[in-house]
């Protein structure tokens, strides 16, 4: 299992902050996940390794935050808004209209592997709701049509 | 000992509670008779908080607080019993039932259920859920673990358990919020240790066995607590019990209520591997040799034929012709009585028994110091402990536990000297490998000849640390015999307060050798030329020292052992021992299977096991405890009652074997089981009156009173025997022992889940093996 030299500096560095090896799992998770897209039993049994953990440990901690994933998702994951600010300013249609643009329901990946689709929990934009964030963008004040914008935005980008 | 902790003064209820500093208020409760109810708070296990029962209405604090986790403080008021309380109980055990099946009538779990009892105080018995329940199907992790999600209240004990008791870790909380659940370490199954403690400390019944599930309801059950007969560390283990159609049958295993020195620890074996008194090859009835085949006799049949051929063999060519191999499974009683027949009646020093360890160069090195052996107790608070050798996570897992779990909880030093990379070593505060135990030992003794120059560097500082420790117990396997252990016994002696144990390897091995079954030792490790007090209470004693197992199998090639009495041993399974080479003796097997030597016998005898009979085991560690009768298989006896019944075939007067009550006659034959007549009823009477007996010759106790009187180290307290309570026989007053030739010493290299011929028919420990290696394993060794 081999990282970038940046995800090496970032995890060495780490380790200097904190007395027990075992609190930099969460960081180290979301890193590794950044740059593999998913993390697969060979992540997850390398970095149990690292921290002396075990694999079960870092499976628990995985499942219990929804933004860490061990199945693949798609280059660009879409994540719409559904909470209350959002919900007041039409994200349940945004959501609609999202699922039927990229014909895949919540947690789907679309079948050439470019957009994944999920609704989430607060994502701290409410000031400008409707919101959704794509990987670590975010896109304010949607609309359906603006949403098709980005959407294709996203699309040409990998072209 | 640190010095104890100043007193804290609070109230609880009205009533004035004193406790040491640092104790949980749930403790505090509990200690003065006030139950805060609980799911999650376990005792020694680490803190949770996740169930909320435990809430208490602590004077200026704002909200209701978990009383186990909240240390006590001066001056604390607190109320565990009001309305508002009762509320919020009630209000758990509501939700907790939102999704909890109501199965109750087919749980396992039913009848003992922590959330049962939880409800019926606090009455949730209406739900404002209307929703469906969700259903999840069961899950079999293991040969030995299922999992019924639904049943889980999240209490996380499984966990602790497994992690913190055992340290294996194996079990995990997915997800988060009301989709938690408990998950194993290999997503769909369990690769562990099967211990089976996460079953036994659910507070429901979400986690079951694969032994016990569906079988019974526990109200159906009766339940005896004896010790148990793997091995040699004496878990104490509660069986429950149920008719069936042989007599008792061995349902279940567990120590819930932590009595014994193993508290509610038990290990797989313990646990699950009783079902070999139940396995459909078990021997129902004599067997006797006619035309070439075994084939059945009746009880007076066989008896006739062993009385007639022992009495002729003896009186023809006298008793260096016949050959006695004892047990180490069989109870201290029935080893003194079998050495004392073999002595007394047959006149020949020619017994023996597996050897797994070297006691008679123990008490050598040892003989005549005071408080030099360490009890299994001790294990478990002593602030430093040195291992070497041995492998207990696999070989003794009591010893395991104890240490481990003194290791957690109360800080203690382990060094570890082994020649593998045992697991315990994650506990240790250092592990040194060696290329032989034996090396390191000898060096402790202060023979630095051995070992590199690099090693020995490391030794000395090891060394020098382990002289500093104060009340360090030194516990040694069977890697170290002879010299290596008066070069321990040296060391310790150098070091103030150390105490040892030596580790032998079956549930009687210990008892086995204090009993004296060795052909130069006499019960008590007395050589057989300097025993005045059994010259005196036997008159005869043979003079000349006897042969040892390979011996007798020499002598018996050759010619001159005519017959051979071998009771719970596998001699031939074991030593490889050419089938033709007892062509010509008379070969007597008392075993519960037929074993590779049983098939060889004239005459096998169907004999009870440990779990079916009354008596005493000892421990490695010399802690002597009581065996109660809980199995029955009717037409099996106790071999002590087979010894008996054949010195009187042969025309001995038995009151000379065994002294039982002087010309009281009542319960001949009769007193065996606990079920099984009018008899037994006047037993457990006189059980239940704290008396004994004493009036049958097969009463054990009648032995225990001449072992008590006649083995120097074995007068403990009766009282506290009788009262199940462990006590440490003393080692050290015994006789002057003897350095005995390594090679006679066997390991029985069991593993966790191997226990000798038990195990061979152990269903459950088999599955598991099955389970872990799907290929045919190497046939295990037998005993």
């Amino acid at each position: 299992m081999r990282f970038s030299d940046q995800f090496e500096a970032r995890f060495t560095e780490m380790l200097t902050h904190y007395p027990t090896k075992r609190s930099v799992l969460v960081p180290t998770l979301l890193y590794a996940q950044d740059e593999a897209g998913f993390l697969s039993d060979e992540v997850i049994t390398e970095i149990a390794g690292r921290l002396d953990l075990t694999e079960l440990d870092v499976r628990n901690v995985i499942s219990y935050y929804s933004m860490l994933t061990t199945k693949p998702r798609g280059k660009f994951n879409v994540q719409v808004c559904r909470n209350i600010s959002c919900l007041l300013r039409g994200a349940d249609e945004l959501i609609e209209h999202c699922e039927k643009k990229l014909g895949i329901a919540h947690k789907g990946t679309t079948p050439d592997g470019l957009f994944s689709f999920e609704e989430v929990e607060c994502i701290g934009a409410c000031s400008w709701a409707p919101a959704a964030q794509v990987n670590y963008d975010f896109h304010e004040n949607l609309t359906a049509e603006k949403m098709d914008r980005i959407l294709d935005e996203y699309r040409t980008k990998v072209q | 000992m640190a010095d104890s902790p100043k007193l804290v003064n609070l109230t609880v209820d009205g009533k004035p509670v004193s406790a040491p500093a640092g104790t949980l208020l749930i403790e505090a409760c509990k200690n003065t008779g006030i139950e805060v109810p609980s799911f999650c708070y376990y005792p020694n296990l680490s803190l949770q908080g996740a169930c909320r029962m435990c809430l208490v209405r602590v004077e200026k604090m704002p909200k209701l607080q978990t009383a186990c986790t909240t240390g006590i403080a001066e001056g604390m008021v607190v109320v565990t019993d009001s309305d508002e309380i009762r509320q919020a109980r009630k209000s758990m055990v509501e939700m907790l039932l939102g999704n909890h099946p109501l199965d109750c009538p087919v749980c396992d779990a039913g009848g003992e259920c922590e959330l049962q009892d939880m409800t019926f105080s606090y009455g949730a018995a209406e739900s404002k859920f209307i929703e469906l329940k969700q259903h999840r199907d069961e899950q079999q992790w293991s040969p030995v673990v299922y999992f019924d999600r639904p049943r889980c209240i999240l209490c996380y004990r499984c966990v602790r358990v497994c992690g913190e008791g055992m340290d294996v870790w194996a079990l995990g909380v997915d997800n988060r919020g009301a989709v938690s659940t408990i998950v194993p370490n290999q997503k769909d199954h369990l690769e562990c240790e099967e211990c089976g403690m996460c079953i036994d400390i659910c507070p429901v019944g979400a986690l079951t066995s694969g032994a016990y599930r569906y079988k019974t309801r526990p109200w159906e059950m009766k339940h005896v607590g004896t010790t148990c007969t793997h091995c040699a560390d004496g878990c104490k283990t509660t069986l429950g019990v149920r008719r069936a159609e042989t007599g008792m049958e061995i349902v279940r295993g567990d120590n819930r209520d932590k009595s014994g020195i193993n508290g509610d620890f038990l290990c797989i074996k313990g646990r699950y591997g009783f079902d070999f008194c139940n396995n459909e090859d078990r021997l129902t009835q004599p067997l006797v040799r006619r035309g070439g085949r075994l084939v059945p006799a009746t009880w007076e049949e066989a008896f006739e034929v062993i009385g007639k051929r022992f009495k002729s063999i003896v009186d023809r060519e006298g008793g260096r012709a016949i050959g006695v191999i004892g047990s180490t499974r069989t109870t201290n009683e029935e080893n003194y009585l079998l050495q004392k027949f073999a002595r007394l009646l047959l006149g020949t020093n020619n017994i023996d028994h597996h050897r797994t360890a070297d006691f008679p160069a123990f008490v050598a090195a040892i003989h005549g110091k005071s408080n030099a052996t360490a009890t299994m107790r001790d294990v478990y608070n002593a602030p430093a402990i040195l291992l070497i050798g041995n492998d207990p996570t696999d070989e003794h897992p009591l010893l395991a536990w104890q240490i481990r779990n003194n290791v957690r909880l109360h800080n203690a030093r382990l060094y570890i000297v082994n020649s593998r990379p045992i697991k315990l070593r994650r506990q240790a505060t250092s592990f040194t490998q060696v290329p032989s135990e034996i090396d390191f030992t000898t060096f402790l003794g202060g023979d630095e000849s051995r070992g590199s120059n690099v090693a020995r560097e490391g030794w000395n500082t090891l060394r020098e640390k382990l002289r500093a420790e104060q009340g360090l117990v030194i516990i040694f396997g069977s890697e170290i015999f002879g010299q290596g252990i008066q070069a321990l016994a040296k060391f310790a002696a150098s070091v103030p307060g150390a105490k040892l144990v030596c580790l032998g390897d079956y549930a009687n091995s210990r008892g086995a050798a204090d009993m004296g079954l060795y052909p130069d030792l006499l019960p008590g490790y007395s050589p057989i030329s300097s025993a005045a007090k059994l010259h005196q209470e036997w008159k005869t004693l043979p003079e000349a020292p006897g042969m040892n197992i390979p011996q007798m199998f020499e002598a018996a090639k050759t010619g001159q052992l005519k017959a051979l009495y071998v009771i719970g041993a596998n001699p031939v399974g074991r030593l490889n021992i050419l089938h033709s080479g007892l062509n010509n003796t008379f070969l007597v097997v008392q075993d519960m299977f037929l074993t590779e030597t049983a098939a060889l016998a004239e005459v096998v005898l169907p004999a009870a096991n440990a779990y079916e009979k009354a008596g005493t085991f000892t421990n490695t560690c010399g802690d002597i405890q009581i065996l109660k009768k809980a199995g029955d298989v009717t037409t099996t006896k106790p071999d002590f009652e087979m010894i008996v019944r054949i010195a009187d075939a042969m025309g001995f007067d038995v009151h000379k074997l065994v002294p039982f009550g002087h010309g009281v006659h009542a319960d001949m034959g009769q007193s065996r089981g606990a079920q099984s007549g009018e008899a037994d009823q006047h037993s457990v009477w006189l059980e239940a009156n704290g008396l004994e007996p004493k009036v049958s010759p097969f009463d054990p106790m009648a032995i225990l009173d001449e072992i008590q009187r006649l083995v120097p180290g074995y007068d403990v307290s009766r009282l506290e025997l009788m009262a199940g309570n462990d006590q440490h026989t003393s080692i050290a007053a015994m006789g002057s022992g003897s350095v005995q030739s390594p090679e006679l010493i066997v390991p029985a290299k069991n593993n966790l889940f191997t226990s000798g011929t038990l195990g061979r028919y152990s269903r459950a420990l088999n599955s598991v093996i099955e389970n872990k290696d799907p290929e045919p394993a190497e046939e295990v060794s037998a005993d």
